[in-house]
């Protein structure tokens, strides 16, 4: 005999109780402190906080421990905290000519103003496994020495100042806030580079590799990538003035794409740009080849059809948590739907069959 | 919960929402792009309805959940959990009782009266999408009024069916003007959109959109002249209450196969139960 199927909310509570317990692994195993995850996973905190769209650390990390790992997963406990949050107001915008730099490199000049900083980077180490780390040893202490005093400047910079490069754009318009206003088309470069910014690493990654091997490719140059802390200023109405309420780590890549010119106009490079939360250098540089594909439009290039061009494609699947909440969605029950497509199909093939017993009789 | 406003959102944002229903309710059938909210549940969970619902409750109301027609399955019970926590609600699972119902791909089987809303979550509000994937053409297919495509799609199911191969979320056309996607409920429900005494408000949460329905509202399902637009179900009557005007879930008992049906709406079963039907199988 048949039950109407029951104790949904038991059969939740229960799950969320044995989640728990499977986050937390076996106790025998010392726990994991949510400083540990900072100090010792920061990359990871640093995708947190870049795609998530919330710079804090702390919280970064305790959404990583409580997502067992699960990095979309904890992207998506920041965003729904970060939704919640009163805004006060906007700061000014953020100077990276100012930045402490940790790494700063550039591509397309063998040397210049600043140097080239190599700063903590995978770049040049052999992947191969090292068992020390399993013994759980000290490392020990860099070499460090005092940074060079002063800014450090923009390699675009230079080129601009030679007329090389076209003119970064300039304007007072306050760009539009995707987190405020629903995103609609056509979006200009602000509202683009935003959605990009907190845009998935892999998705990104996965369209700028597409320009690189011919969809829209726009042989682009790392004109400089730098990496570090910036402060952040705000205006204080009651002050009149702006006061400087924290730092955030970012990672900006600046590209030098191919010129364009014509009889009438001498040739220049272009720009592709990226920005993004923590030390992401993969995902800012995927941000500035996708950016760069984006604008094939205001240069007056062909668009071949290419995903990494077509701006609506690229903006409306480049969110990994409505994504993720989309795709995983369909394993909730349909199984209305699915009995409306059940009496179909059957009735649609109880003709079809009666059409070939008949062509058969004639 | 006091560290979160009554019904989760705050009241800034409720009203960003309400103006969205309000247009929503001027212009039947139309999407009204709102700047939805990431919730804490997922997107595609019900996240339009969640803040849909959000918006219009008052600590007064007293609310109902239905998932597939049931209060009983998961994520029905996870969003009315939700709300007794956050907006302290009375709850209930009888639909009359109800003064607003959030729904996931049904309509309840007994009427609707005034004063009721009803909420329902949307995957893909726009009913052209799988006909244009792009959103740019697809309001500009909407202000012109420029819906051929759509009836080149079911007639051309027609010619290779013989039927109209929509079975739920079928496209309907509100007040003679904008074709809507009613969410996916089975057409089955289709004929109860038009008409009804209660509000109806949809929300997609992922896609940043919100229609309605104001009560009383001209809905009709597309079909041609010649092959008019049928209400589908399973035909078998329930199981356990002996229905044979609901719409019916088609349930596998054993290993061989062996099914039955029972009513998808499970406050309408227990009710007519509760009248003394019995179906077949009743205990």
């Amino acid at each position: 005999m048949y039950v109407a199927v029951k104790g949904g909310e038991r059969a939740i509570e229960n799950a969320h109780a044995w989640l728990a317990e499977e986050r937390r692994g076996d106790t025998e195993i010392a726990e994991l402190s949510v400083a540990q995850i900072r100090e010792q996973l920061s990359l990871a905190v640093h995708r947190v906080s870049a795609e998530g769209s919330l710079f804090d650390p702390d919280l970064a990390a305790l959404a990583i421990k409580q997502a067992r790992g699960d990095l979309i997963e904890a992207i998506f406990l920041i965003r729904a905290y970060r939704t919640t949050l009163p805004r006060f107001g906007f700061s000014k915008p953020v100077d990276t000519g100012v930045m402490t730099c940790d790494r700063r490199i550039s591509a397309s000049f063998k040397d210049l103003p600043g140097g080239q900083v190599l700063g903590p980077t995978f770049d040049y180490s052999h992947r191969l496994l090292d068992f020390k780390l399993a013994a759980e040893g000290e490392v020990p202490e860099a070499p460090s020495q005092e940074a060079e005093a002063g800014d450090v400047p923009h390699v675009t910079d230079f080129l601009n100042r030679e007329g090389l490069i076209e003119e970064p754009p300039h304007g007072d318009t306050p760009p539009p806030d995707l987190t405020r206003e629903p995103l609609e088309m056509p979006a200009d470069r602000a509202l683009r580079l935003q959605a990009l910014t907190r845009a998935d690493e892999g998705f990104a990654l996965g369209l700028a590799y597409s320009t690189q091997r011919g969809y829209a490719r726009n042989h682009a140059f790392v004109g400089e990538l730098r990496i570090g802390s910036v402060p952040v200023e705000m205006e204080i109405p009651e002050l009149g003035f702006a006061i400087e309420i924290g730092e955030v780590v970012l990672t900006e890549c600046e590209t030098v794409n191919q010129f364009k010119g014509s009889k009438a106009e001498p040739p220049q490079f272009t720009r592709g740009y990226g920005l993004v939360f923590g030390q992401s250098e993969r995902k800012a540089i995927s941000m500035a080849l996708v950016d760069r594909a984006l604008r094939w439009e205001e240069l007056g290039e062909d668009n071949i059809g290419a995903p990494a061009q077509d701006a609506e494609f690229v903006l409306y699947h480049a969110d990994n948590i409505q994504a993720t909440g989309f795709l995983e969605h369909i394993k909730l029950p349909h199984y209305v739907d699915f009995q409306s497509e059940l009496e179909l199909v059957r009735k649609l093939r109880r003709e079809a069959g009666t059409d070939q017993v008949q062509e058969a009789a004639e | 919960m006091s560290a979160y406003n009554f019904a989760y959102l705050d009241e800034q944002t409720k009203r960003m929402i309400r103006r969205a229903i309000l247009k929503g309710l001027a212009i039947p059938g139309y999407q009204v792009p709102f700047a939805s909210r990431e919730m804490p549940m997922p997107y595609g969970w019900g996240t339009g309805g969640v803040q849909v619902s959000a918006a219009v409750l008052i600590p007064d109301d007293t609310f109902k959940v239905i998932d597939q027609g049931s209060d009983d399955t998961t994520n029905a019970v996870s969003i009315r959990t939700f709300f007794e926590r956050t907006a302290g609600v009375e709850t209930t699972t009888v639909t009359r009782d109800a003064s607003v119902i959030q729904t996931r791909h049904r309509i309840p089987e007994e009427r609707l009266h005034e004063g009721q809303i009803l909420v329902y979550q949307v995957p893909i509000p726009e009913p052209l999408r799988f006909l244009e994937p792009r959103e740019s053409e697809t309001r500009k297919m909407h202000g012109l009024e420029e819906y051929g495509l759509m009836h080149v799609k079911l007639y051309e199911d027609i010619s290779r069916h013989g039927h109209i191969a929509t079975s739920y979320a079928y496209p309907v056309k509100v007040e003679g003007r904008y074709v809507m996607d009613p969410s996916p409920i089975p057409k089955f429900d289709n004929p109860k959109l038009g008409d009804m005494a209660a509000i109806q408000l949809f929300g997609a949460g992922r896609e940043q959109r919100i229609y309605a329905l104001p009560p009383y509202t001209q809905v009709v399902s597309l079909d041609f002249e010649d092959h008019p637009f049928e209400a589908t179900k399973a035909d078998h009557a329930c199981s356990l209450c002996g229905s044979e005007d609901s719409y019916q879930d088609e349930v596998i008992i054993d290993d061989a196969g062996r099914r039955m049906f029972v009513c998808s709406d499970a406050d309408y079963c227990k009710a007519r139960q509760a009248a003394g039907h019995h179906g077949k199988d009743a205990a």
